[in-house]
């Protein structure tokens, strides 16, 4: 064997000059690793598909769930998912670039794309952050679970609440304080323990009672989610209006929990389990997490593998070596991030 | 030693200038295309309900564009489609046979399960 070894020329291998791909040996590595990570999201995605066929309740939809832009609420669906893909197409062009000015050896011009792909980059992170924080703190309103045992989700304009007036006093306030801080999530922590009561009245942490004043709500509507047993109503339903708010706080007022706001670890007996969510079926949070996460994780290796190559690039370690093909390479694995989230966009925001 | 059996192939990627400027106006030409084509799918997606009769009909509407999307960045932005024949086989071939089979095998089976557990529950 050792003898062979010795022998590296043009004989003992293609038996000629020419490789059949023509193409060099990185760059076709980087294709086959791109293929196997293609089949490890594909694998994701089909699991998620296969989840979604077999459930029985009904799965939370795209435009419903993601429907909230910052600073202005409520009310855009998809707008928000839409941007992020349009930030991730943009870098995905920057990066095309960059190749390209590689190809003419122009150093300036792959420094000045790389910077804009990587800032691209940072964007959609940035992105995912608020995305996955709003999914984790929920809407206003969260999901109920009716009289009836049926669940809904909520949709419609929260009244701003104002403040607290305590009116029996506890460890901490005392009868005839007006609490008007971190109202909103002692509010919501109260309702999901089902600490709320008829007439508006909270119980606080301290075991105080407090009367809520909170403006009204308007344009309600609950969209059923759930049906259990006994139940006439069917998935799909809608109560509107005056019944809808009707429904709704007699849930809350019931004392008991019938609230879900987001998506977030809870407790069951003496086990924490993962996500109970607002939005629909548990495997739904567990599936965006993942996959997301998953991505993103693609995404911020992506970008610190860009910063690697706009450094060498930059002290022109690749226009001495007479050729850019790091930024190529480089360039395959970003868009290949931007062909997956291509594809969680649809199957998990669109369909 | 000297090898002589290896090529430089990645020198042979560079062009000039005036080839530059063709291959950067189509890299525009895809961008916009792929920015419509997500407007499009948002429109969509937030115009028709799907509970709505035409929803079949956008869903499909909606992997058909996935495709497309997916076919230009994958034969402009990564240059696939200007590498030879029978890499652009090798990548893509195994990878559709492999992918097809697993989502029918998938969600065919998970019809299935879904029936079986509509018929013990409740």
């Amino acid at each position: 064997m050792a003898g062979q070894t010795t022998q590296l020329d043009s004989k003992t291998l293609w038996g000629g000059k020419e490789s059949p791909f023509q193409t060099s040996y990185g760059k076709l590595m980087m294709w086959f690793f791109l293929v196997s990570d293609a089949l490890t999201f594909s694998g994701l995605l089909v699991a998620y598909g296969f989840v979604r066929h077999d459930t029985l309740e009904a799965w939370p939809i795209g435009e419903e769930t993601f429907n909230s832009l910052p600073f202005l609420g409520h009310g855009y669906p998809l707008i928000y998912v839409a941007l992020m893909t349009f930030i991730l197409i943009v870098s995905s062009v920057t990066m095309v670039l960059a190749v390209e000015a590689g190809h003419r050896m122009d150093k300036k011009g792959v420094v000045k794309w790389m910077i804009a792909t990587i800032i691209g980059g940072f964007f959609f992170l940035g992105s995912q952050v608020w995305e996955w924080s709003h999914f984790i703190h929920g809407s206003e309103f969260g999901r109920i679970q009716l009289a009836d045992g049926s669940e809904a989700i909520v949709k419609g304009h929260f009244g701003e609440i104002e403040s607290f007036t305590v009116v029996e006093a506890g460890m901490h306030h005392k009868k005839g304080d007006v609490i008007k801080d971190d109202l909103m999530h002692t509010f919501q922590h109260a309702a999901e323990n089902g600490q709320i009561h008829e007439g508006g009245m909270i119980h606080l942490h301290d075991g105080s009672l407090a009367k809520i004043k909170k403006a009204h709500d308007h344009d309600m509507e609950l969209t059923i989610k759930y049906t259990s047993e006994g139940s006439k109503r069917k998935i799909g339903d809608k109560i509107e209006g005056k019944e809808a708010e009707k429904q709704y706080y007699a849930s809350l007022y019931s004392g008991t929990p019938k609230v879900t706001y987001g998506a977030k670890w809870f407790e069951d007996g003496e086990h924490w389990l993962p996500t109970k969510n607002e939005y629909g079926p548990q495997q739904y949070a567990h599936f965006f997490f993942f996959i997301t996460g998953f991505h993103g994780f693609h995404v911020f290796s992506g970008v610190l593998i860009n910063i690697l190559i706009l450094i060498g690039a930059m002290k022109g370690t690749y226009h001495k070596r007479g050729h850019y093909e790091m930024v190529e390479k480089t360039g395959l694995y970003w868009h290949f991030v931007d062909l997956v989230w291509v594809f969680v966009f649809t199957f998990f925001y669109l369909v | 030693m000297e090898r002589d059996d290896l090529i430089e192939y990645s020198l042979d990627t560079h062009h000039s200038e005036e080839q530059g400027k063709l291959i950067r106006s189509k890299i525009i030409k895809v961008t916009v295309l792929l920015t419509l084509i997500t407007v499009i799918e948002v429109a969509l997606g937030a115009f028709i309900k799907q509970s709505s009769e035409a929803w079949p009909f956008v869903k499909w509407t909606f992997i058909v564009l996935t495709l497309l999307k997916a076919g230009y960045i994958v034969m402009v932005f990564m240059h696939l489609g200007d590498e030879r024949k029978w890499m652009r086989n090798v990548i893509l071939i195994p990878y559709a046979l492999f992918i097809l089979y697993l989502i029918f095998i998938a969600l065919w089976e998970a019809l299935a399960v879904g029936d079986a557990w509509s018929s013990v529950a409740v």
